[in-house]
């Protein structure tokens, strides 16, 4: 093979690796990718039933239901909307009703969001930043946390590693 | 006082990196060895500083001054000592501390080491390092000073974060950090070469120890890192393409990449733009990873501050360190001599098709890593990318380099015999068949995909055993003979027998895990007894106890296989009273390379619990895959060649003087 054959045959390989992995890649950000949502985008934009995505939100205090064989119900709601959800399996160290937490599932036929994974992820002000962004944007941004957030950061205490512990569903 | 003795050191420090930075350059233009030899002695006293400055935070930690706000928000007097010393680098200041003392004392090392370098290759390589350590200084003093003290100082302190209350904590960050500064070493060699025009096989055989010994370092970071999530977040995942993860994953595939393309470049003088590519890259990443981290622009498992300031500080600091090299590199890169050329089929070809696998496979995990971020700057839409994705893009990518590896070490270098090397390998592939056999009738249900992968791990732990019987010509002379030639083979070919055989192992134990580990989760009272792949676990009871700074609820279970006992767990749930948050204390028990884990849920008023109960069949193949590897990097290291230090050039080429 001569000089210029040999680099094209490099140049041809790393063209035809870079080209799959571009397809790759293209393909699985249009199918592997969840979005996250609040109830109320989640009414707002009709998400289809069976969609995964994720859902963000306070759990409204006093609507947590446990069930046999650890399931549980609970509602989700970010001021404007509220969307039930089931899960069954065991739930993170850190779900509390009134506090925020993230779900990870589809909505079924009856309009139920079926999880099979929770999220607790939070620092300490309790507020997984999705939910806290996205409930700043509906205007339900609690003072007392914002207060808690800013008197931490002027303390210069915003350090805090966060934690998360992911519950996943007993069906997987 | 101490405080203040830290802070002082630190600003000198700072002072002795600027006039590393600038003196050896301009001593470098002026060819004046005196002025390039100022390098070493500011390194080492630049050193010496960032441990007393290092050396005064632990101190502050161990006597728990509450009066430094750094140590009240970390610490607390009853933390026990071991967790007050690792504390330090438990917070971001404290953390970023220890990532200029390890930059500080690699550059002491380079000093230190390196007599046989050429003075100005020396020089510029400790002025760039320098360069890197003024920046780090600067942005701890401006941004993230943990020296500063509180004025009303508290009685006691906020505690450390109790999931960080661990020894693999301890461990982790440091090894990472030596991983991650460790790369900048290749990067300030790769800029010297680039700013001196030149570079040859010498250069490569300069650098490699030291890419080498980082990713070393780094190979065991992510591996404790991934154990650590393991047993700590009590939900037995171990790896979640979690952003800061991937942080850590990016350096190393391209670090990788780096230690097979700078052998390519000592072997046969080839490949020297891409390796100084390379070089830029790794760091960069490393830079990057820093940056995802520190930042706080991301939340995930391990989302750190929120201050902006210093998310801007770091990405200025990215930018110039990124940028200014890209840029040096595309300004320079075309006066470098090209060498040695060769077929296709080779063993330079097949390291280079590793690289090109490698880098692809870590350009779809910067893909999937930064995507969401920049997709919520534009858009404002908030998408998560996990498993999922790097499933389907990931794993294709890097198949095919696992695939590939046994060939490699077979080729000859410069034209290889492909066909050659296949049949050499016979062997190996009928041994991944018949595994994969094995495995497809043992097992029923599950994906195809398993015993196939499965196959192909045994195929490349083969594939390393054949280039050993190759080397030895086991099998075609008497065993002593081969013994003897075992003997004389040099280490870095044992290197890399053995960390490829890591990467079989690691895979298998990963494919085993994902497939076949079953969790049973259910609601549990004393006396109870849950059943699990033919384990029984009977829960005996529930206890209290008092620990140096938490309650603990622990459970012991009694686990038994038939009628044989197997071994006693217990499982625990710490509070910790000051941060007002808990951690699940998992129980693990080995069987071989498998293991049983418990980790306990919340109780519930009636005195049951909620109990999770995995087996995790060859999990621990994923650690002894990744302990393989880094022990391979070891013995490579240990080569007498790279001890030995490198020939220098006969004659340095002319053909390329820099600009000026």
């Amino acid at each position: 093979m001569t000089r210029k054959q040999r680099r094209l045959t490099m140049i041809g390989g790393a063209i035809a690796v870079l080209a799959v992995a571009a397809a790759l890649v293209l393909n699985a950000l249009r199918d592997s990718i969840v979005f996250f949502s609040t109830p109320t985008m989640a009414t707002e934009k009709h998400i289809a039933p069976g969609r995964r995505f994720r859902l963000g939100g306070m759990v409204r205090p006093g609507s947590v239901v446990r069930g046999d064989r650890l399931a549980v119900t609970f509602d989700v709601t970010d001021g404007n909307a509220t969307l039930p959800v089931a899960y069954q399996g065991m739930l993170p160290d850190l779900f509390r009703e009134g506090q925020g937490v993230v779900t990870e599932g589809a909505i079924d036929q009856s309009g139920v969001f079926r999880a099979d994974t929770v999220l607790a992820k939070h620092d300490e002000t309790y507020m997984p930043k999705e939910v806290a962004d996205a409930l700043k944007k509906e205007g339900h941004w609690k003072d007392d946390y914002g207060a808690k957030e800013s008197g931490a950061r002027e303390s210069g205490a915003s350090e805090s590693v966060a934690r998360s512990v992911a519950a996943q569903g007993a069906g997987r | 006082m101490i405080a203040e003795a830290g802070h002082y050191a630190l600003v000198l420090a700072l002072g002795l990196a600027l006039i590393q930075a600038t003196v050896p350059f301009i001593g470098a233009r002026l060819r004046d060895q005196g002025l390039m030899n100022v390098a070493r002695s500011t390194a080492m006293a630049q050193m010496l500083f960032a441990m007393i400055a290092f050396g005064a935070l632990v101190t502050l930690h161990v006597t728990s001054d509450f009066s430094v706000a750094n140590v009240y928000e970390n610490s607390h007097s009853l933390k026990p000592l071991i967790y007050k010393i690792t504390g330090v680098w438990g917070n971001h200041e404290g953390s970023m501390l220890l990532w200029v003392l390890i930059l500080a004392v690699f550059g002491g090392l380079v000093a230190t080491f390196g007599g046989n370098l050429p003075t100005s290759l020396r020089a510029h390589v400790l002025a760039v390092q320098a360069w890197v350590a003024a920046s780090f200084y600067l942005f701890i003093l401006i941004t993230s000073n943990p020296f500063i003290r509180i004025a009303n100082p508290p009685i006691e302190g906020r505690d450390l974060n109790p999931v960080l209350q661990d020894i693999g904590l301890a461990v982790h960050p440091p090894l990472l950090y030596l991983g991650y500064v460790g790369f900048s070493i290749s990067f300030s060699f790769a800029i010297a070469a680039l700013v001196e025009g030149r570079i040859d096989a010498a250069w490569a055989r300069w650098v490699r120890p030291w890419t080498l010994m980082a990713w070393i370092f780094l190979t065991l970071g992510i591996a404790m890192g991934s154990y650590w999530a393991y047993y700590e977040l009590g939900w037995g995942g171990w790896w979640f393409w979690d952003p800061v993860e991937n942080a850590s994953l990016m350096p190393w595939l391209a670090g990788t990449a780096l230690l097979h393309s700078a052998l390519v470049m000592e072997k046969r003088d080839a490949l020297k733009v891409w390796t100084l590519l390379l070089a830029i890259l790794t760091f960069s990443l490393s830079l990057l990873g820093t940056f995802l981290v520190r930042s706080g622009v991301l939340t995930s498992v391990h989302a750190f501050a929120t201050d902006p300031r210093r998310g801007v500080f770091i990405l200025l600091i990215l930018c110039f360190f990124i940028g200014g090299s890209l840029a040096l590199f595309a300004w320079r890169a075309s006066a470098l001599k090209q060498g040695g050329l060769f077929a296709p089929i080779s063993r330079e070809g097949a390291l280079v098709l590793n690289n090109l696998l490698l880098t692809t496979a870590c350009a779809t995990v910067l893909v999937g890593t930064l995507y969401p971020l920049i997709l919520e700057v534009l858009t404002g839409d908030k998408i998560s990318v996990g498993a999922p994705f790097f499933n389907v893009t990931f794993a294709p990518l890097f198949l095919p380099l696992l695939f590939a590896v046994p060939f490699g070490p077979l080729l000859a270098w410069k034209r290889g015999d492909l066909l050659g090397a296949a049949q050499r390998l016979i062997a190996a592939g009928i041994a991944g068949l018949v595994v994969m056999a094995v495995v497809l009738a043992w097992t029923h249900g599950g994906a195809m995909f398993a015993p196939l992968a499965i196959g192909l791990g045994v195929f490349v732990i083969a594939g390393a055993l054949t280039d050993l019987a190759e080397r030895t010509a086991l099998f075609r002379v008497a065993v002593p003979t081969a013994l003897r030639r075992a003997q004389g083979m040099p280490r870095s070919a044992w290197g890399s027998i053995f960390a490829h055989a890591g990467l079989g192992i690691t895979l298998i134990g990963i494919v085993c895990e994902t497939t076949w580990s079953s969790e049973h989760i259910a609601v549990m009272k004393p006396g109870d007894v849950a059943q699990i792949s033919g384990y029984s676990a009977t829960l005996d009871d529930v206890g209290q106890r008092q620990g140096p700074n938490y309650r603990e609820m622990i459970a012991r279970f009694t686990v038994t296989n038939g009628s044989d006992l197997v071994g006693i767990m217990t499982p625990s749930k710490r509070s910790f009273t000051t941060r007002g948050s808990s951690t699940t204390e998992a129980a693990l028990l080995a069987r071989g390379a498998s293991q049983l884990y418990i980790s306990l849920g919340e109780p519930n008023g009636d005195g049951s619990i909620v109990v999770r109960i995995y087996h995790k069949p060859l999990v621990l193949l994923i650690w002894y895959g990744a302990l393989a590897m880094a022990f391979g990097g070891l013995l490579s290291l240990s080569d007498r060649r790279l001890r030995v230090g490198a020939p220098k050039p006969a004659r340095a080429p002319r053909s390329l003087q820099p600009a000026e």
